[in-house]
C-alpha cells in the first residue's frame, strides 16, 4: 500500500478545496440559508407540523442531504475530470499507485469535504430552527455513508464525462430531481398512494428517510431498509469503479 | 552493459484498429542516453506511454530492471520519471507544491533538500512559490522535468524535451541531462531534432510506422557521416575510367560527364590532390566540382523513405 501517494492525492484535493473556499463552502451555505428563509420561515409558518415537529425543523435533514449529495458528486467528478481535461492524469497513471489508492485519495477528499459541508449546514440550520438529534451516531453514519457513496458516484461520472456538459448533465437531470422528489421537503406519506409507490423506486427516498429518522425518529421507510439500500448503492458504485479500472475505461486507450 | 529496459515483441493496436506499434524489440542499456528518432505518428509517444503505464499494450512484454510493467507495476514505475511532450500542469498550484506532490505520489518520503536541489539545478528556485500559470512555456517545461526528477528516478523519459524551447534553454537542458547521466540515470529521449540526437545520444534508434528500422551506436553513425563525396564535372565526355585511375574507385555517370569519388574527411590523406594530378596526367579536364556530406538527416530520410 502506497500510503504516501494516498496522502499526496488527498492533501492535493483538500488544498484545492481551501483554495476555492468561496465556491466550496460559502456558496452551498448561502443557498441552504435561502431555503430556510423561503421554506422554513416564509412558507413553513403556514404549514402544520409534520410528524410532530415544526416544518422548519422537519426539512433540516433533507436540506443537509440535498447539499451532501450534490456536493459529493460535484467535488468528486470535478476532482478526477479536471486532470483528464488538462492532461495531468498522465502522472497519476504513470505513478506506482494502485487503483484502490487513487480512489481512496480522490473519493476520500471529496467525501471529507461534503461531510464538513454537511456539518456546517447543520450548524447553520441550528441558527434558524431548534434542532434535536435523537441518534447522533446514526446521523453521522448516514452522513458518512452517503458522502462516500455519492463521491464514488461522482468519481464515476468524472471518468465517464468527456466534456463539461456531461459533467453537469447527470447531477442536473437526474440527481437534483431525484433529491427534490425524494422527500427533502415533505414526507412521502403526504403524497397520493400511487405517487407514494412511484417514490419508493427513488433511491434518494431511502437516504433521506434514514437520515431524518436519526434526527426525529420520523421515517417514510424502516431505518433498516434505508441502511440496507444505502449500503447496496455503495456496493454498486464500488463494482462500477472496479470495472472502470480493470478495463481502463476512458483512462487508458 | 546490462539492459535496464527490455521490450520484446511489443505491439499496440488501438480500438479504432490502427496499429501504432508492430513487433518492437528494444534493449535500453543501463546508464546510456538513447535517442529515439522518427517522424510524427511513428509511434514514439505510444512506445513511451506503454512503458510508463499510460497506455495498455496489446501484445508482447516489457520489463524494467527485471520487473514486468503489468505484473510488477509498482517496482517498475517507481524507477521511472516521465516528462511528456505536452505541457500538462496544474495551473493554480505553486511550483514547490506540484513538485512535492509528485514525490509523494511516487511513494517517496518528504525530502525538501532534494526538491530544493532539483529546482536549483533547473533554475527554478526563485520561482518556487509562483503559480504555474504565471510561468513561461520554457519554465513550465522545466517544472515538468522537476516533477519527473522529484522522486529520484533511475530512468528518465524525455518526450520531445526541447520542442518549442529556445536555443539557450536547450543548451541548458542538455547540461542537466548530461549531469543526470553522470549520476547514473538512464535517459531515453525522443526528438525531431537530429542535431539533438547527435549532441546527446550514445545510441540512436529510428522508428517509423510502428517499427524500429535502425538501432546503432552514434559512433557508427558518425562513421557514415564522416564520408564525403566529390563530384567532378568533365569538360568532355569519356567512355570509361582510364586504368591509371583504377585505384581511386571512381564512379562514372551514365552520360560519361561526371565522375564521383568517395573519401573520408577524417583520414590522414583524402587523396584529392593526387587524384586531381592523376586526372590531369590522364588528359581529363575538369569544368566544375562539388562536394557533399551525407548527414544523419540524409540517413534518416532515406531510411524512413525506404521503410
Amino acid at each position: 500500500m502506497n500510503f504516501r501517494a494516498v496522502r499526496a492525492i488527498y492533501l492535493f484535493e483538500m488544498a484545492r478545496t481551501w483554495r476555492t473556499l468561496l465556491q466550496s463552502i460559502v456558496s452551498p451555505v448561502v443557498s441552504t440559508s435561502l431555503y430556510f428563509v423561503v421554506f422554513g420561515a416564509a412558507i413553513g409558518s403556514r404549514i402544520a407540523e409534520v410528524g410532530g415537529v415544526s416544518y422548519g425543523t422537519f426539512i433540516v435533514p433533507g436540506l443537509v442531504m440535498l447539499s451532501v449529495l450534490t456536493q459529493s458528486i460535484a467535488n468528486a467528478s470535478f476532482g478526477i475530470y479536471f486532470p483528464k481535461f488538462v492532461g495531468t492524469i498522465y502522472e497519476l497513471l504513470s505513478a506506482p499507485v494502485s487503483y484502490f489508492e487513487i480512489v481512496l485519495g480522490y473519493v476520500g477528499a471529496a467525501a471529507t469535504k461534503s461531510i464538513i459541508l454537511g456539518l456546517i449546514i447543520l450548524a447553520t440550520a441550528a441558527l434558524f430552527v431548534p434542532l434535536h438529534i435523537m441518534h447522533p451516531w446514526w446521523m453521522l453514519t448516514f452522513l458518512v455513508l452517503t458522502a462516500v457513496t455519492f463521491s464514488l458516484f461522482g468519481f464515476i461520472i468524472g471518468i465517464w464525462a468527456d466534456g463539461f456538459e456531461k459533467l453537469q448533465m447527470i447531477p442536473m437531470l437526474i440527481v437534483t430531481p431525484l433529491t427534490f422528489l425524494g422527500g427533502s421537503f415533505y414526507s412521502i406519506d403526504m403524497l397520493p398512494p400511487s405517487w407514494r409507490t412511484v417514490s419508493l423506486f427513488n433511491p434518494v427516498v431511502y437516504l433521506i428517510s434514514g437520515f431524518r429518522w436519526s434526527f426525529h425518529e420520523i421515517a417514510d421507510v424502516s431505518v433498516g431498509l434505508s441502511f440496507g439500500m444505502t449500503l447496496g448503492f455503495l456496493a454498486v458504485c464500488m463494482v462500477a469503479v472496479w470495472w472502470i479500472f480493470k478495463t481502463g475505461y476512458r483512462l487508458k486507450n | 552493459m546490462t539492459s535496464i529496459i527490455s521490450v520484446a515483441n511489443l505491439s499496440k493496436t488501438y480500438g479504432s484498429g490502427f496499429k501504432a506499434l508492430n513487433g518492437i524489440n528494444l534493449e535500453i542499456k543501463r546508464g546510456e542516453i538513447f535517442a529515439l528518432l522518427g517522424p510524427n505518428g511513428a509511434g514514439k509517444t505510444t512506445l513511451i506511454s506503454i512503458i510508463c503505464g499510460i497506455a495498455n499494450l496489446s501484445e508482447g512484454r516489457v520489463t524494467v530492471d527485471g520487473h514486468d510493467i503489468n505484473r510488477d507495476y509498482r517496482a517498475a514505475r517507481a524507477m521511472i520519471g516521465l516528462v511528456p511532450q505536452e505541457l500538462h500542469t496544474d495551473a493554480f498550484e505553486s511550483v514547490w507544491a506540484t513538485v512535492s506532490f509528485s514525490r509523494g505520489l511516487f511513494g517517496k518520503p518528504k525530502n525538501p533538500a532534494h526538491i530544493e536541489k532539483v529546482l536549483k539545478d533547473l533554475s527554478l528556485w526563485d520561482k518556487k512559490d509562483s503559480k504555474i500559470v504565471t510561468l513561461s512555456g520554457g519554465m513550465k517545461r522545466r517544472v515538468m522535468i522537476a516533477k519527473a526528477l522529484s522522486h529520484e528516478p533511475q530512468i528518465l523519459f524525455l518526450d520531445e524535451p526541447t520542442a518549442g524551447v529556445d536555443v539557450e534553454l536547450r543548451k541548458g537542458m542538455w547540461e542537466v541531462v548530461r549531469a543526470l547521466q553522470a549520476s547514473g540515470v538512464t535517459i531515453i529521449l525522443t526528438t525531431h531534432y537530429i542535431e539533438e540526437a547527435e549532441e546527446m545520444a550514445d545510441r540512436i534508434g529510428v522508428i517509423n510506422k510502428g517499427e524500429i528500422i535502425l538501432i546503432e551506436d552514434k559512433a557508427g553513425l558518425m562513421q557514415k557521416l564522416g564520408k564525403k563525396e566529390l563530384k567532378l564535372h568533365l569538360q568532355s565526355k569519356i567512355d570509361a575510367i582510364p586504368d591509371s585511375l583504377a585505384a581511386y574507385n571512381l564512379e562514372l555517370s551514365d552520360d560519361g560527364r561526371t565522375v564521383t569519388y568517395d573519401y573520408d574527411t577524417r583520414g590522414e590523406r583524402t587523396g584529392i590532390t593526387s587524384l586531381l594530378s592523376d586526372l590531369r596526367a590522364a588528359g581529363i579536364r575538369i569544368s566544375d566540382l562539388d562536394t557533399s556530406q551525407s548527414s544523419l538527416e540524409d540517413i534518416f530520410v532515406s531510411l524512413v523513405r525506404a521503410s
